[in-house]
């Protein structure tokens, strides 16, 4: 039997590379799914409206470990065989889109109304719109919940252990199964954890105070 | 697709739907119980049970649910308390909910004014009563939307309890997926449980929210109506 040490320590620490990696590249891919949502929950057609709607209510409302088996079960019916590594960031990056579009819509809901109006008096067009009036301004309301939101995303990627996927959680695991000295891995696991997750959470409480998101106009 | 072999194994499933439930529940209750109990420590006791109070929060609060049942559920055994997977679980929950509870609550207290305690205290209350009348009862009605969300998020995490073999819906359908090699349909089956489940537990909690504070569901009412007039 291996007793917990210096090796076992550095595989672990090289795992949470991968949390991190895994983390980015779904925020990446998430956020750019997830801006395109809350635009069309925002939509005038009422269709595309709803179909938003129903995307962020559906997502929200199924465990994270669903999406990712449906996903990983999903895409092999019709043939694709993804290593885990994409499965696992293309399943949290449909998390990550859900929950992002419904803080975006709510930041962009919260630039007043006044303001579209102004920018259509200046013939701005819808596009024009929000890259020159209404996201910037949703941006500085947005910024503090997206980064308490990164901190569940991370916290999350413990998940993708299940499809086989060597992240920390499935390191600490892996160590536990061969040292059984599961007090002192999990422990080093949890303050990986800690070590990333607490740092971004005070960030997004200094955001909220430095943005003065509840401001009112 | 075949649904029908996953149909004939309807009775794991029903078993784990009752499990995912049982566990929500006490899970939810308790959780709430431990929150309440840590808001009231950190705002009558000293300053000393406070730091302890926000420490455990934030231990919680940045670790994921995950780590925390393998700590528990093979940590915990070796400082000789053994649990069943069943017994971990119940009690990782109730920690995890219980700090994101005191949390959520605490915010609300916060925002009960000064002038409320000493209205209280003008009353003749004492102590307690005055933390359970005039800061608590407003305070949770305040929080209570975020309250809810919360508790169907945790609905929803129980899902990975199934990592430490609990047979709750999803530790169920795992092993239906091993009966039947039917994966794609299992898991459409269970996702589309869940999601009924966590619509009606939105519901539900709505209505027992409206239930529990009337008033302030009234008062809510004559915002809108002062707004609009």
């Amino acid at each position: 039997m291996q007793t917990f040490g210096w090796p076992e320590a550095m595989f672990i620490f090289r795992a949470a590379g991968w949390t991190l990696l895994l983390t980015a590249i779904s925020f990446v891919i998430g956020s750019l799914l997830g801006g395109a949502f809350a635009i069309m929950r925002l939509s005038r057609i009422k269709l595309v409206r709803n179909f938003a709607a129903g995307y962020i209510l559906v997502i929200q409302s199924i465990p994270v470990l669903m999406v990712l088996f449906m996903s990983y079960y999903g895409l092999s019916i019709i043939g694709i065989e993804l290593p885990p590594f994409f499965a696992a960031s293309a399943s949290l990056a449909v998390y990550v889109s859900a929950y992002l579009a419904e803080i975006w819509r709510g930041s962009i809901e919260s630039v007043p109304f006044q303001q579209w109006e102004a920018s259509a008096s200046l013939a701005h067009t819808p596009a024009q719109t929000y890259r020159y009036v209404i996201l910037p301004q949703a941006v500085r309301i947005s910024l503090p919940p997206t980064v308490g939101f990164l901190v569940q995303l991370v916290k999350n990627t413990s998940i993708v252990s299940v499809v086989g996927f060597v992240e920390l959680s499935r390191a600490g695991q892996l160590v536990n199964n061969a040292t059984f000295q599961a007090f002192q891995v999990f422990s080093l696991v949890a303050v990986i954890y800690f070590a990333i997750c607490f740092p971004l959470s005070r960030l997004s409480r200094h955001l909220e105070k430095v943005m003065n998101a509840s401001r009112s106009h | 697709m075949q649904f029908d072999p996953v149909f004939a194994e309807s009775d794991l499933i029903l078993n784990g739907i009752m499990l995912t439930i049982v566990l929500s529940a006490s899970a939810i209750v308790l959780g709430c119980t431990l929150a309440v109990l840590l808001v009231a420590l950190r705002t009558l006791a000293g300053r000393w049970a406070g730091y302890v109070v926000d420490a455990y929060v934030e231990l919680m609060r940045n670790t994921p649910f995950l780590i925390q049942l393998f700590m528990i559920f093979f940590g915990l055994p070796l400082l000789g308390i053994r649990m069943s997977g069943v017994e971990a679980a119940l009690l990782t929950m109730t920690l995890n909910l219980g700090a994101y509870s005191t949390e959520i609550i605490r915010a609300g207290v916060d925002s009960i004014h000064r002038s409320q305690f000493e209205a209280g205290v003008s009353l003749a209350l004492s102590r307690r009563q005055v933390f359970q009348y005039v800061v608590l009862q407003p305070a949770f009605a305040r929080v209570w939307p975020a309250l809810s969300s919360q508790f169907v998020l945790m609905m929803l995490a129980s899902s990975i309890c199934s990592f430490i073999s609990v047979q709750e819906l999803s530790g169920a359908a795992a092993i239906v997926e091993q009966r039947t090699f039917r994966s794609f349909e299992t898991y459409i089956i269970v996702t589309a449980v869940y999601l009924v489940m966590a619509l009606s537990l939105k519901v539900f909690l709505l209505w027992l929210g409206r239930k529990l504070f009337p008033q302030v569901s009234g008062l809510a009412r004559l915002d809108s109506k002062a707004e609009a007039a």
